[in-house]
């Protein structure tokens, strides 16, 4: 076994792999850039070494910096985790000509899976089901349509170099066909000069199907079951579980043997996923599951795999990797449960999902009945550099109700405060009537989009108990506090009202509380008023009775906003800030400041420059996102304090125009 | 410590009596409560906010902290005077937390006669100055005033405790580290003028607070000049200019926003002088005080009654029990801080007055609070009593109380009537605050031994002429006595002229003496020399 690892990476999973190593006694090294320099992966480790600065070009993906850490550190082994240098066949080579173990498949089980229309080839050959499809040169179209009937309709007849839709045409008849084509052609021919078309069997109700793999170097071979990850947005996967719902034990050992065989054909060691597409229009049938491709990592949604089956793969990756054999035979392996993965991540469902940054000013994650595999801590910061994700959630039941009933209230118990998460949308998944029966396929989540992103709007219970915290009657007194202290919202004769003025998503509530001689409370919003009495209010916590129901909510304040976790609902409330507004007006009409951390891609103007209001002027990218920002106004342009390439803050102010005549 | 046991049964019919009584009196100070919390009524608070102000209340609300108490002083000011012309003094008083630093906080309302000062608007400005100067309050002024009400100039310009020691108090208590700060929100004339230029710090409203020594129309008469009030003295001016303020604020909010910036530089901690224990609700609730305590003065009762729904855990260490029993004495805790109560319980006799004179004493050597519940029909009279020496041990508790310097707070619960209201902190003796209930009686002596002593001498003049006045006689001479000690004795019209700092709800009494404690720990207790004891 190793003595010490590097691991190759950073957040949830240099963590996870730095746990189960820890637990065997392996020194862990971890590598960072410069802005993970504070980071929990750092922080777990036995030592830790700079690779750059934050850009993942001359950090996380720099190959001298990492192999010079390994050395110097005296590591046996390195630990790539997923992303990053995982796949990169050349990366295995030169660890291992650094006489270093790569742990993970060897370089050439990585590159026949990396070519694709290679692989599916080597699949076919090797008696794994691919998709069946048409990818030859023979354009003529009686000869395409004599494929599509063997191929069987529906077929998806598609532009060779397509994308985005456009050259995509679904052809339900033989009848159809030859219309359809000219279509696709004429498309192809004018949207990307190029009318060759290839057809694919069209997939009514697909599911995405995966199963995870192990081999070691001794020639064994074993299948740890499938997981179900059909809920995805665009590719990504949203949430995992395993096994997959409806599946047949005579599927699952197709499947399983479908696997292992494509793993050996490429030689594979240590652990794998293969991906299939699985028709689930009529059910899950064992003659309906096509090869798609073979993830040679270890994947972001491993710890289903592990709840099932009572397995620490990360344990058997140190252990194939060192020269063992598999810890386990296929026989060994049973399925014990279910288990549910949701992905937690900094991003604006509501806003097409565009990827959130910020600084976590709270952070709770519910570890006491969920797995929590997370890199980031109350107080981190969410950078544009690397993939934003916050934490997996991972729940395990005796059947797949109880497990998901466990995942929906795990994510109901989740908070994260100062960065924008997808929290509420994963709700909302986790409670959706027909993924609670099994029912779903990878398009469900576009179907249902609005419904799931949509936040309803604060409830009047909701803007009392903000409005009660604004005015401080849930601040939890001191062991020796005054009554100046304690007495909130004391008056001598009236329940003299008192005024919070909350405004959610810039629309404004003023909402009114009186505290009356024996400590209740009439809380009045927009004429609708509500006769309350606080129960408990424990730190940020609150528990009151309003009109005879007991509701309660946790909370996180600062001084100039307030976030309500009420059951599944968030929300969160922005609170008048009279002097902030003033320093914010005394800049924006003479300056341009960066709306996020990001870097400047081009600057349109020069000092002296005259510009018109809306021009833009400097084009910023964060996120992955270009941004542009534009002149407020008239004017000449004074200084720029920016060039293209430039890393900036949120807030720096990039350029100012010079006064206005008075 | 030991605890009280009430011995009063809460079903009872006396006690159903008694809180029906107590509850009608409230009803009355409740009414004018409402009637002094609507200012100038609702056509000038309309157009108050039509001008884009806030009103006075709520721009206390609004400097306050979010949720802090506020102790209101001398809501009642004025009731019933200047034909009603003058709810609350058209001025509001009180302590408030800012930034979590008890102010005393003095704003006025300009919906009550523009704001202008009444003989009671200057005697309530100075009895609030003088709590922020004895309790180490730093002061905040929203000012919105016309100054001196002109028909009244007499009554508030030139005596030494009229408009002038406004200022004097200002200058004096900067002089002793006590922060003043003003926000100009409105009208600032004349002598109102100096209210901000005498402050610390100081915010102007733009476009809305105006200081001047003169305004327009007496600029024009003067030297012919037509400026506008704006361009005279208006916020662009004052702080681009001459100086006067600090501080541009944009409006209301901003500026009460700019005020607690300025408090939140004032680098003030509250000493740490009294040992705190961690506060604890009465065993019995306050709530029972309108039930154990009969509202007619002449029925006794044990008040230590009073004591369990008012101190911490209803603990009580009686001090000399057994001794003067007519006066109750003892340690207690309000809302966490020690206190030393005095408390009548019946007619004082010279061993309760030297009790209580002992009491004090200990307090003072400990530097521990003084609450008075002052219930008192006076000292004993009569032949034995003076020969006994009852004026020089009266003397003694009159001394003791008056030299002490630990914070006294006097709550009025019931009699405070002759030498009785000397003895028991009454106002002459500068209490840091007095508080009183409302079936309070504040006079001189009652109303029918005033009518008495008045009939026996008109009795001795008839009769000395050989004249015969009638028992029908009699009665119809001393009725009307009767009556207006009733009225003069009333809690609202002791409460309008300002001979207490408020009325209180008696089931918040436990609330007013703790904030009023507090408020007072912000002030260092000074050592205290006491007079010679008459022995």
């Amino acid at each position: 076994m190793f003595r010490k690892i590097l691991i190759a990476n950073r957040g949830e999973i240099a963590c996870r792999i730095a746990k189960s190593a820890k637990a065997l006694g392996i020194k862990v090294v971890a590598v960072y850039s410069d802005a993970d320099r504070d980071a929990r992966h750092v922080q777990m480790a036995d030592e830790a070494y700079r690779l750059g600065p934050p850009p993942v070009a001359e950090s996380y993906l720099n190959v001298d910096a990492l192999l010079k850490a390994a050395k110097h550190s005296g590591a046996d082994a390195i630990h790539p985790g997923y992303g990053f240098l995982s796949e990169n066949p050349e990366f295995v080579e030169a660890v291992e000509a650094a006489g270093l173990v790569f742990i993970g498949p060897p370089a050439d089980a990585i590159r026949a899976m990396g070519l694709k229309d290679a692989a599916k080839a080597l699949m076919e050959k090797s008696g794994v089901p691919v998709v069946p499809g048409y990818h030859g040169a023979n354009q003529d179209a009686e000869f395409l349509k004599a494929e599509s009937d063997k191929i069987g309709y529906p077929v998806l007849i598609k532009a060779r170099a397509g994308g985005g839709g456009k050259g995509m045409r679904r052809v339900d008849a033989p009848a159809d066909f030859v219309e359809a084509l000219e279509g696709a052609q004429r498309e192809g021919q004018s949207s990307f000069g190029d009318p060759r078309v290839l057809i694919e069997k069209y997939i009514l109700s697909p599911r995405h199907i995966e199963v995870q793999v192990f081999c070691d170097g001794h020639g064994n071979a074993v299948h740890l079951f499938e997981r179900d990850c059909s809920l995805q947005r665009r590719h990504q996967k949203v949430i995992e579980e395993a096994p997959a719902p409806g599946m047949t034990e005579e599927m699952r050992a197709a499947m399983g043997n479908a696997a292992v065989k494509a793993a050996q054909a490429v030689g594979y060691e240590g652990a794998g996923t293969v991906e299939f597409i699985v028709d689930g229009s009529d059910g899950l049938r064992a003659d309906r599951f096509w090869f798609m491709e073979m993830n040679t990592r270890l994947q972001v949604e491993h710890p289903v795999t592990e709840a099932i089956t009572g397995q620490d793969l990360v344990n058997w990756q140190f252990s194939v990797a060192a020269g063992g054999s598999l810890p386990k035979a296929q026989s060994d392996l049973s399925i014990n449960g279910h288990s549910f993965e949701a992905r937690i991540y900094a991003e604006d469902a509501e806003a097409g999902f565009l990827p959130a940054t910020g600084t976590l000013k709270e952070l709770k994650l519910p570890s006491r009945f969920a797995r929590v595999d997370s890199g980031i801590r109350a107080g981190d910061t969410i950078t544009p550099f690397y993939d934003p994700m916050i934490a997996k959630v991972i729940t395990h039941g005796e059947t797949r109700e109880a497990a998901l009933a466990k995942l929906a209230l795990a994510l109901e118990k989740s908070q994260a405060v100062g960065c924008t998460t997808n929290i509420t949308f994963l709700h909302k998944l986790a409670t959706h009537a027909g993924f609670m029966k099994g029912e779903m396929d990878t398009g469900l989540i576009d179907r249902e989009l609005e419904k799931l992103t949509t936040a309803p709007t604060p409830t009047n219970h909701a803007l009392a108990l903000a409005a009660l915290i604004e005015l401080g009657f849930a601040d939890a007194p001191a062991e020796t506090a005054s009554p100046w202290d304690t007495l909130t919202g004391w008056r001598q004769w009236s329940a003299a009202k008192q005024f919070a003025h909350l405004s959610w998503r810039g629309e404004p509530t003023e909402v009114s509380a009186g505290r009356h001689h024996d400590g209740s409370l009439t809380v009045s919003i927009e004429g609708t008023s509500f006769d309350l009495r606080i129960l408990s209010n424990k730190g940020q916590h609150l528990r009151i009775d309003i009109d005879g129901t007991v509701i309660t909510t946790d909370f996180f304040q600062s001084d100039t906003s307030l976030t309500l976790f009420m059951g599944e609902n968030t929300w969160h409330f922005d609170l008048p800030d009279h002097l902030a507004e003033e320093s914010h007006e005394g800049v924006s009409g003479n300056a341009i400041s960066s709306p996020m951390p990001g870097q400047v891609r081009a600057v349109n103007c020069a000092a002296g420059d005259t510009v018109k209001e809306g021009e833009t002027l400097i084009v910023t990218e964060a996120m992955k996102m270009e941004h542009s920002l534009t002149a407020p106004r008239d004017g000449i342009v004074a200084e720029v304090m920016a060039k293209a390439g430039d890393q900036v803050e949120e807030g720096a102010i990039l350029l100012t125009l010079e006064e206005e005549d008075a | 410590m030991a605890t009280l046991k009430s011995q009063i049964p809460t079903g009872s019919e006396s006690f159903k009596h008694n809180r029906e009584q107590h509850l009608q009196a409230m009803g009355l100070v409740r009414d004018a409560s409402e009637l002094a919390l609507m200012g100038g009524g609702e056509g000038p608070r309309e157009r108050h906010i039509a001008r884009g102000k806030i009103l006075p209340r709520e721009r206390v609300a609004r400097l306050i902290d979010p949720g802090s108490p506020f102790l209101e002083v001398g809501q009642f000011a004025a009731h019933s005077m200047y034909d009603g012309a003058s709810p609350s003094a058209g001025i509001v008083t009180g302590v408030g937390r800012v930034n979590g630093i008890e102010c005393m906080i003095v704003a006025n309302d300009a919906t009550v006669k523009g704001g202008t000062y009444y003989p009671l608007t200057v005697k309530k400005h100075l009895r609030a100055q003088e709590i922020a100067m004895e309790n180490n309050l730093p002061c905040i002024y929203l000012v919105d005033s016309g100054g001196a009400n002109l028909p009244q100039q007499d009554e508030v310009f030139p005596d030494r405790d009229h408009f002038g020691r406004i200022f004097f108090n200002q200058a004096n208590m900067s002089a002793r580290g006590i922060p003043q700060i003003a926000v100009v929100m409105g009208s600032c004339t004349a002598g109102g003028a100096y209210v901000p230029a005498m402050c610390d710090e100081t915010i102007i409203v733009k476009e809305q607070g105006t200081i001047f020594l003169a305004g327009p129309p007496l600029v024009k008469a003067a030297t012919g000049e037509v400026v506008s009030a704006e361009d005279l003295g208006g916020g662009d001016v004052h702080t681009r200019l001459s100086g006067v303020a600090d501080h541009l604020a944009r409006d209301d909010a901003h500026a009460l926003a700019l005020a607690r910036q300025a408090v939140s530089n004032l680098n003030r901690r509250k000493p740490d002088q009294v040992k705190l224990q961690t506060p604890e609700d009465p065993l019995y609730d306050p709530e029972e005080i309108l039930g154990v305590v009969p509202t007619d003065l002449k029925t006794p009762y044990d008040v230590r009654e009073v004591i369990a729904r008012v101190v911490d855990g209803s603990r009580f260490d009686e001090f000399k029990a057994r001794y003067g029993t007519t006066l109750v004495t003892g340690f207690a805790h309000i809302h966490g801080m020690p206190v030393g109560i005095i408390a009548n319980n019946g007619i004082l006799f010279s061993e309760a007055a030297l009790k209580g004179a002992h009491f004090v004493e200990l307090c003072c050597q400990r530097k521990i609070p003084l609450v008075f519940l002052q219930n008192i029909t006076g000292f004993m009279v009569g032949q034995k009593y003076e020969a006994g020496g009852i004026a020089k041990d009266g003397a003694k508790l009159v001394t003791a109380v008056a030299c002490a310097k630990v914070p006294k707070i006097t709550m009025l619960i019931g009699g405070s009537f002759g030498a009785g209201n000397y003895g028991m902190c009454g106002r002459a003796y500068s209490p840091r605050m007095l508080w009183t209930w409302p079936n309070s009686r504040i006079s001189v002596m009652g109303g029918p031994q005033a009518a008495g002593v008045l009939a026996t001498v008109r009795r001795d003049g008839i009769e000395r002429k050989g004249g015969e006045w009638s028992t029908q006689d009699e009665a119809a001479f001393k009725q009307p006595i009767i009556d207006q000690f009733e009225e003069q004795g009333h809690p609202l019209y002791a409460s309008a002229r300002l001979w207490d700092d408020g009325i209180v709800d008696p089931r918040k009494t436990r609330d007013v003496l703790g904030l009023s404690l507090a408020a007072t720990l912000n002030a260092p207790i000074e050592d205290t020399p006491f007079g010679v004891f008459r022995m």
